[in-house]
């Protein structure tokens, strides 16, 4: 299907870019661990089982904010975008293949992060990594969004936290609740239906983002 | 809806004077007290329908954002950024009630366990963002575009984050007080209405207000580039 092959095409190009000049996950992979340090340092010695899994979603939602702020950098300095919207490909493409790259980006800092925490302060169950992951979803969908609006915006990296962050409140509850609640299904659902609800209208207005 | 004929701005403003003169006067004098928590219950005639406003402006908001999107209606984007506009001003007036409320009730100025208050935050954190996103991009189709997505990525946000906070709820904090079914009747009824459909009336007229404003600030600011 051309429309799959259009999103694995544009997905490429923004892995093999991050392969050859490799500037974006090292810097999150350094800044998620740097993070984990300073709440070490911020928290009382025994965080609470609530305190601890809240630290770790802080740490994420900064980490993929660093990388959402990146994502669309290229394409502004070299003016792909025109390029892009020219193409003869279904707009929204170009959301889902930033989108799953971006989600490359983040899940392969918390292969590294997330072992990272439970070393550094206490072990995570299923349930909770399901809960990063599924929150990773919605978190790259919005975000890419998001940062497609913010990348024409004059104030630029300035902007995408203050239209992320309202968004991303419901995935942290969600996520939080994945990793310390008795009964983590209902959170997890709720997550799943996050995911796909933000990811229908992110993929349906798409084209307004860009379009002039 | 171009061409019918619309109430004129002086009359409607006199309306919403009477209407909410009248809607403080009952609060004040004619609705009884509550029994359970006396005469402070009262700013919740306003706290209420401040919040009902807010929202019917968000609404609108979003229904205009959708119609720039849908039917590429030139007079959409405006309209759509006075109401979200509005809904700001209504909603910070929720947040001041709710929190004076949250004081004389709990003796705090905030409490998390109170899911509407949470939820307008959120909501207004959100709208705030709307706010810079719109300021921050050149007047054109682009900005009217992105605010217009932006906008109704609110209409989506409300019930998701509706839903997330009542499972927060039940997570991160202990339910303080049940909402026992109010004994809604008589002069409570009345005064409540009342109370509603002043703020709404007045809501409407303010956006009628800036509407015109903006829209003559508009045709001043084409006038003087066709005269320069």
């Amino acid at each position: 299907m051309t429309y799959a092959r259009d999103v694995g095409a544009l997905a490429r190009k923004d892995l093999l870019l991050e392969l050859r000049a490799r500037d974006t996950l090292p810097a999150m992979l350094l800044f998620v661990v740097s993070t984990f340090v300073v709440f070490h340092f911020s928290l009382p010695a025994h965080p609470s089982r609530l305190a601890a899994s809240g630290l770790l979603w802080v740490a994420i939602l900064f980490t993929a904010l660093l990388g959402l702020g990146r994502a669309f950098v290229p394409e502004r300095e070299q003016r792909v975008l025109d390029g892009l919207v020219l193409a003869p490909c279904d707009r929204s493409a170009i959301w889902l293949g930033k989108s799953i790259a971006t989600l490359a980006f983040l899940v392969a800092a918390e292969v590294v992060a997330l072992p990272v925490y439970a070393l550094f302060f206490r072990p995570l169950s299923g349930a909770a990594v399901l809960g990063v992951a599924l929150a990773d979803v919605g978190i790259c969908a919005v975000g890419t969004f998001l940062g497609a609006m913010a990348v024409t915006t004059r104030a630029r990296e300035l902007i995408l936290p203050l239209l992320f962050l309202p968004l991303a409140i419901p995935i942290v509850i969600g996520g939080v609740g994945s990793g310390a609640a008795d009964s983590p299904g209902r959170y997890l659902g709720f997550l799943v239906l996050y995911d796909l609800l933000f990811a229908v209208v992110c993929w349906a207005s798409f084209e307004y983002v860009v379009a002039e | 809806m171009g061409r019918t004929r619309r109430i004129p701005l002086p009359a409607l403003a006199a309306t919403s004077l009477v209407l909410v003169t009248t809607a403080i006067a009952f609060v004040f004098f004619v609705a009884p007290n509550d029994a359970d928590q006396g005469f402070s219950q009262r700013i919740f005639y306003f706290h209420v329908s401040l919040a009902f406003t807010a929202y019917a402006c968000f609404a609108g908001g979003a229904w205009n954002a959708f119609r720039h999107l849908w039917k590429r209606d030139p007079r959409a984007d405006l309209r759509s950024y006075v109401c979200v506009h509005q809904g700001l001003i209504f909603g910070t007036l929720v947040l001041l009630t709710g929190s004076i409320w949250a004081k004389i009730s709990w003796g705090r100025w905030w409490i998390w366990s109170e899911d509407e208050l949470v939820l307008f935050l959120v909501l207004y954190l959100f709208y705030c963002a709307y706010f810079m996103l719109r300021f921050s991009v050149d007047p054109g189709p682009q900005r009217a575009n992105l605010s217009a997505v932006y906008a109704l990525f609110g209409v989506v946000l409300i019930p998701v984050s509706f839903a997330a906070i009542r499972l927060a709820k039940t997570l991160l904090h202990p339910v303080v007080f049940t909402p026992h079914g109010p004994n809604f009747g008589g002069w409570i009824l009345v005064t409540y209405c009342l109370a509603q459909v002043a703020m709404l009336v007045l809501a409407y007229t303010l956006y009628r207000l800036e509407l015109g404003a903006k829209r003559l600030d508009g045709r001043l600011r084409r006038l003087r580039e066709v005269l320069v």
